[in-house]
């Protein structure tokens, strides 16, 4: 594979070429043609993007063309709104780490789903892509990692532009005591300041206040409240109808250890 | 370039296969045509036999020309034995090295969130009514090394858990033949994870 002279994360365009290069994480890959796939990548300066890899089928590419494969990609196409070509080189793999363990399979194929189907194509979100880069390197410590998936999601609310307010309570101002938040809002409310709508509130974990250490049970119902959210308002704006299988089955693996059925 | 009409469809079809173009299906046809009486007559017959007689076995999902493909209805391989894989060519490569005797379950595909392939696409339930019918005491889990093939892999575990049945799985590592230096990350990963007492 050529590659390109251009350092990290530089752009360049000439009246017949447009070219960048960058990090990037794998999403996806869809076979092109007998030899060649379509790749689905998270990068931080140009973040969701597609390409063709030529020759990605080979038997020499196949094993690092792995979903949360790190790559060095170079990005070319004649004009911006072409699909474009990219070249690959292999910085690390995850997938290898993650087959092993259910949960960290379950983990990275939640993540990389969650990514694709929140993300627009070529719009760059740089915290975001930090955050997800951080995540997956956890991958495979289970004491840590279901945990650090909330926070993560709890981010992706607020990338996607409906991160939770759960600093004070929306009716009193109080910041102690707050034990509920807002389906429509997604603020928080204390107990006292519910009061006869408590019934119409979410219950809200003390793990997404931040409380420290959280078992699978409380990382579990976390991810109930931001699953409402990403379902109920994140998903509706994207056309979705449904949260990708993919989360689905994390949440089944995370109930599964917890020994819980909710 | 314009051929006749039939010979021009000919060149049409065999260019949908794989590793054909149109131009390796234009030389392979006029190979054909100029052998005619040696390949492209007994070619011919031989694939009208397989289009009439062609189907999926009814027990593994291997194709075959019988309800019965000939691993299941031959009586000298072991019952007890059942190795899960996932397409036909991973059957047939597996047979390729001669070493399993047991018999095999097809699956059809892997789970995959990305195109949509539930549980109830494969012949997942089909497997598990071959356990009990069949007596199986082990099962292999021959399925690709890939993300996709070992959320299968770990899906039908979490099928088998309650039952009586031994599990195991391909190893993952160095193949024969291979230079560690050229060897990517994730297999020497998991060659060192899987690493025996020599």
């Amino acid at each position: 594979m050529a590659r390109s002279d251009l350092p990290a994360g530089a752009w360049t365009a000439s009246f017949n070429r447009m070219e960048w290069r960058d990090t990037g994480i794998l999403l996806a890959t869809r076979k092109h043609g007998e030899t060649s796939l379509i790749l689905d990548v998270f990068t931080p300066g140009y973040g969701r993007h597609t390409g063709v890899l030529r020759g990605g089928t080979s038997r020499k590419l196949a094993p690092v063309l792995q979903p949360g494969a790190q790559l060095d990609l170079t990005w070319r196409a004649r004009l911006e709104d072409h699909m474009g070509a990219f070249t690959a080189e292999p910085q690390r793999s995850r997938a290898a780490a993650a087959m092993g363990d259910r949960l960290s399979l379950a983990g990275l194929s939640a993540v990389l789903a969650m990514v694709q189907w929140s993300l627009p194509e070529r719009a760059a979100s740089p915290a975001l892509y930090a955050r997800t880069e951080a995540l997956l390197d956890l991958l495979g410590q289970p004491d840590l990692w279901p945990l650090a998936y909330l926070r993560w999601e709890h981010a992706l609310l607020g990338e996607m532009g409906f991160g939770l307010d759960l600093t004070a309570c929306a009716v009193t101002g109080a910041t102690g005591g707050l034990a509920y938040v807002s389906p429509r809002t997604g603020r928080a409310v204390t107990a006292e300041g519910a009061g006869d709508w408590a019934d119409r509130l979410l219950p809200l974990p003390p793990v997404l206040l931040g409380a420290e250490p959280a078992d699978d049970a409380e990382i579990v119902a976390g991810l109930g409240v931001t699953g409402y959210f990403l379902l109920h308002h994140v998903a509706t704006d994207l056309g979705h109808e449904t949260l990708p299988p993919a989360r689905a089955a994390l949440l089944d693996r995370l109930r599964r250890q917890t020994g819980s059925c909710g | 370039m314009k051929h006749d009409k039939d010979i021009d469809g000919l060149i049409a079809l065999m260019a949908r296969l794989p590793g054909l173009g149109p131009r390796s299906a234009r030389r392979a046809v006029l190979h054909l045509i100029r052998k005619r009486d040696q390949l492209l007559g007994p070619l011919a017959q031989s694939m009208q036999r397989v289009a009439d007689t062609a189907r999926e076995c009814l027990n593994c999902g291997n194709v075959g020309t019988a309800d019965l493909c000939a691993i299941c209805a031959d009586e000298t391989r072991a019952t007890g034995l059942i190795c899960v894989v996932e397409d036909v060519g991973d059957l047939w490569a597996m047979e390729r090295a001669g070493v399993f005797k047991g018999r095999y379950h097809v699956l059809g595909g892997t789970l995959s969130a990305l195109d949509g392939i539930g549980p109830d696409d494969l012949r997942i339930p089909q497997l598990l009514h071959r356990l009990s019918a069949e007596h199986v005491t082990e099962v292999i889990l021959a399925l690709n090394a890939t993300i996709d093939g070992q959320t299968t892999a770990h899906y039908i575990a979490d099928q088998l858990e309650h039952r009586d049945v031994a599990l195991s799985s391909l190893a993952q590592g160095v193949p024969i033949g291979g230079e560690l230096d050229y060897l990517d990350d994730g297999t020497i990963t998991a060659a060192l994870n899987a690493r025996k007492r020599f």
